[in-house]
């Protein structure tokens, strides 16, 4: 059944007024699908990753639904989603280094959140003790405290707890971004091996790292300045993708498997547009060497290809001439 | 320039720090041109009927021995801005000295100056001062300023030291000292003005904290020998007797005023550390 | 862990040698000659003999013919031997004697003082920090409170239920007409006059460590382990617990700290209700310029706050397994 979401619209509350940072979002995720999301910096990943699970001040619910295995989650409800959080929808948060209590020993503490949810932890201690041995820790790790493990370790544990009540779908934010190049690779996989096994159906991979993408994920979204870009299985965003953005994207990197790094790209004369007040119509169209009269409207997020979505005047017009 | 605006506006919307400085500017000005109101010294003995209650004779009662309170009142706030500024200004200074030197050089000195430093912090401060002023025969108030300089500094060296060992690593640090400069210019022109919001901060505290150290220095006698202070009218008030002959405009005016002063002092920190911390303003 | 304590013991080892340096250096090193002033004006021992006993002390423990480094060591001798000298005030008692006598009230008013001011300031300014409505009320209030110095709330409290409602007593430690005895009526009456006090210093710690605590767990609920827990769905009764755990801490440090400035906080309070101390010792010393007593204060001062700490940092063992692991060398 997967993940749905349709038309999710989040703004950011700010002094200055609404900064508009996801708008008009929809997509699909097939069961048991890995999707990557990328962009630049600032162009909605967070609040994407984020709206799914931890809608807090000052993120604001616009509007939109989300649904997974066929059930609305209501994500607007902050107290109201304690009962799907970490069982339906959890996450691996950016600061995986520092997400556990410092003066808790890691068992203890696991412990303790698993009984606030109503879950037995001696019952549990079986299944946590074989995914420890899954990913390569130590079953001691659980009489340690958090300063005590390596930031390798560190990830790997946040990575059992994120996914230890099998939730449908696992949000990893920036997993990738605190370990060196070969922790990396292994954390990547054992993602995937959560999901061969079953622990988890979707997993989003939210990341600036396109590499890591290529080696997992089943398919990317691309999005630009707080919309969805376009939407496609890995291979055709690497190879074939539509969106003059992606195009740029992808062409600006020196060939896959290279990271790129979090910062605005070169190869793209232009700003991303501010989200406080965007500009009506495509927002990517002020950089677009393709733009015309039509982008002055908001491009619609069509499926021109199978399972391959883009939201492009000029791709949307090859489709509508094609059939 | 757009950074410059920004904080003018935060300064000017900020209630907790307009409402601080409001208070201290009512005392400051008080203290300044409060003694020209009176025609009484404060230690004279201005009534010959002893305590009398406030009447428009005597705007604040007088004493036991029928001096005039609210003389001795506008002196006392006037030692204790002097304090306040002194005191509280020396605490900043050698704690900046000794936090930037231990914070800038790190190492050897670093252990040192730190070891010293939790070596002051544990020693009860009155107790170094009360045995300095007890051997003293006669102390001025700027000898009471000195002393409280120089005991209440740990705190503030702490913290600038800790500020400064996060500065010191920054790019521009580094690229100050590859242009050769020297290291007391680096921590004058490139860590000084970056902390500058934090140094006013740590001031604020010292200045408050002055004027409750001088409190309690003269409140049990060992203040300035030859001039009135807040603290010291709250000793002459316990000591004769205000308390069982209910005479409450002699020892509520000096705690007042000092409460509210360094209330004031705490209401402005708390202001000025939302201006400068941007994280802390309530959206 | 077993460095931390090492560290903690030599800093406190050192801070007691430097203190009793000071105490030995400024007598001598002050200008004009203390011991003839002294004795000019022991007023209280006017007679003779008490004079002559007075100078061979002095002459003793000063020992001016001698070279400074040996005064030094006598002095150091005699203070291991318990000898602080005489007490011109209260002559002919030993220092150590008249101390003896004030700290049992010290302990008794302080440390409820000090502990359950600490204690129940900190589960307020977490309670505090729940509902916005509550904050607004109590952190003023506590600012207020922390900017009060403690012998005018202490006059206040003396002066509206002592004289104006009449129903505590303002000075001493139990009333005149009792002897201590191990009776009903003097524990109530010990009680009775224990409270005012005990108040002052209670009230005005409670308002310093209630905004203490409300400050750090504010920080404490944003930090990432606190939003962990928030995106696996835990009830905020979890999230609270952990963040007071991890807010207490910098609070024990921030209580060592504070030591000095409590117990000085406490002496003039025990001045303004008369009450036996050592600060009411130490008043009556200043003003009949009882310089030995007046040293002797400052060595117990010194001496119980380092035990103070001391006792602190053990707890501190106890509640951060961090420093007991070993993984930080210092914290405080």
């Amino acid at each position: 059944m997967g993940l749905k979401v349709e038309n999710l619209t989040v703004y950011y509350q700010t002094l200055r007024g609404d900064v508009r940072a996801l708008e008009h979002a929809s997509f699909q995720l097939a069961d048991g699908e890995i999707m990557g999301l990328a962009g630049e910096s600032g162009c909605g990943k967070p609040p994407l990753g984020h709206s799914l699970i931890v809608l807090f001040p000052p993120m604001k619910y616009i509007a939109g639904r989300v649904e997974v295995d066929g059930e609305e989650i209501p994500i607007w409800d902050a107290e109201g989603m304690n009962t799907y959080r970490f069982r339906k929808i959890s996450l691996i948060p950016q600061y995986a280094m520092n997400a556990m209590n410092p003066i808790r020993k890691i068992g203890k503490m696991i412990g303790e959140l698993l009984e606030a949810r109503g879950v037995d932890y001696k019952d549990m201690l079986p299944e946590l003790k074989r995914r420890l041995d899954l990913v390569s820790l130590p079953h001691e790790v659980l009489n340690m405290y958090p300063i005590e493990l390596s930031g390798g370790m560190k990830q790997r544990m946040v990575m059992v707890i994120s996914s230890l009540l099998n939730p449908s779908l696992l949000i990893a934010d920036e997993i990738t971004s605190a370990l060196d190049v070969a922790t990396q690779k292994a954390v990547a996989e054992m993602l995937v091996e959560f999901r061969e096994r079953q622990f988890i159906n979707n997993l989003i991979v939210i990341t600036h790292d396109i590499s890591i993408l290529y080696q997992i994920a089943d398919s990317i979204l691309i999005m630009y300045a707080g919309v969805l870009a376009e939407k496609a299985p890995t291979k055709s965003i690497i190879e074939s993708p539509r969106h003059p953005y992606t195009r740029l994207l992808i062409s600006s990197l020196p060939e896959v498997g290279v990271r790129f790094a979090e910062k605005r790209l070169m190869g793209i004369p232009g700003n991303p547009p501010l989200l406080l007040n965007p500009p009506a119509g495509c927002r990517f169209r002020e950089r677009c060497p393709l733009a015309y009269e039509r982008c002055l409207e908001e491009p619609p997020f069509i499926e021109v290809d199978k399972d391959h979505f883009v939201a492009c005047w000029k791709e949307y017009e090859n489709h509508a001439q094609a059939r | 320039m757009k950074k410059r605006s920004e904080v003018l506006y935060f300064t000017l919307r900020n209630k907790k720090l307009l409402i601080g400085s409001g208070i201290i500017l009512i005392f400051l000005i008080l203290a300044l041109i409060g003694p020209s109101f009176t025609q009484y010294k404060p230690l004279d003995y201005a009534s010959p009927r002893g305590a009398e209650p406030p009447s428009a004779k005597f705007w604040m009662g007088t004493t036991f021995f029928g001096q005039d309170v609210f003389s001795q009142f506008v002196n006392g706030l006037r030692a204790t801005f002097v304090v306040g500024l002194l005191g509280g200004g020396l605490g900043t200074l050698v704690g900046m000295l000794i936090g930037f030197t231990a914070g800038y050089r790190g190492g050897i000195v670093d252990e040192i100056l730190n070891a010293f430093t939790n070596i002051v912090l544990v020693i009860p401060t009155l107790a170094v001062l009360l045995i300095i002023a007890a051997y003293l025969q006669v102390r001025s108030l700027m000898m009471e300023c000195l002393f409280i300089g120089l005991t209440a500094w740990p705190w503030a060296a702490r913290a600038i030291r800790a500020q400064t060992f996060s500065l010191r690593t920054r790019d521009f640090v580094d690229l100050a000292k590859l242009s050769g400069m020297k290291p007391l210019r680096i921590i004058r022109d490139e860590i000084a003005p970056n902390m500058m919001s934090y140094l006013v901060l740590v001031f604020i505290l010292q200045f408050g904290g002055a004027i409750l150290t001088a409190a309690t220095l003269d409140f049990i006698g060992l203040g300035p020998t030859n001039t009135i202070s807040l603290g010291l009218m709250m000793q002459y008030a316990v000591l004769w007797g205000a308390l069982p002959f209910g005479m409450w405009w002699w020892f509520v005016p000096p705690g007042l005023a000092i409460t509210a002063i360094v209330g004031a002092l705490y209401s402005m920190n708390v202001g000025l550390d939302e201006i400068f911390n941007p994280k802390l303003r309530e959206i | 862990m077993r460095r931390y304590l090492i560290r903690k013991i030599v800093i406190y080892a050192l801070t007691f040698f430097l203190a009793v340096t000071v105490d030995w250096l400024i007598p001598r090193f002050m200008p004009g000659d203390p011991i003839r002033n002294m004795l000019t004006r022991v007023s209280v021992a006017s007679n003779a003999t008490a004079i002559q006993m007075m100078y061979d002390y002095y002459a003793r423990l000063f020992g001016l013919d001698l070279p400074l480094w040996q005064q030094y060591l006598n002095f150091w001798k005699a203070l291991f031997q318990g000898d602080l000298g005489i007490s011109t005030y209260l002559f002919p008692t030993p220092v150590v004697d008249v101390l003896k006598r004030a700290v049992p009230y010290d302990v008794f008013l302080l440390v409820p003082a000090i502990l359950l001011g600490w204690y129940t300031g900190n589960k307020f300014g977490a309670f505090a920090a729940r509902s916005k409505r509550l904050d607004n009320f109590v952190l003023p209030l506590s600012y207020i409170l922390t900017a009060t110095p403690y012998m005018w709330l202490g006059i206040l409290l003396a002066w509206f239920f002592g004289i104006v409602l009449g129903i505590f007593p303002i000075a001493g430690a139990y009333s005149f007409s009792l002897r201590p005895t191990l009776s009903l009526t003097f524990a109530l009456d010990l009680l009775h006059h224990w409270f005012l006090p005990f108040a002052s210093i209670f009230i005005i710690e409670f308002g310093g460590w209630a905004i203490g605590m409300r400050n750090m767990i504010i920080y404490e609920l944003e930090a990432e382990y606190s939003r962990y827990l928030n995106a696996l769905g835990s009830p905020k009764s979890l999230v609270r617990k952990y963040a007071f755990n991890n807010a207490i801490l910098p609070q024990i440090t921030g209580l060592a700290l504070k030591l000095g400035v409590i117990v000085a906080g406490a002496l003039v309070t025990e001045v303004v209700f008369s009450y036996p101390g050592i600060g009411y010792l130490l008043l009556a010393a200043i003003q009949n310029q009882d310089y030995f007593l007046i040293q002797g204060c400052f060595l117990f001062i010194i001496l119980g706050v380092l035990i103070a700490n001391f006792v602190i940092d053990l707890v501190y063992l106890v509640v951060d397994p961090r420093t007991r692991r070993g993984m930080v060398g210092e914290s405080a």
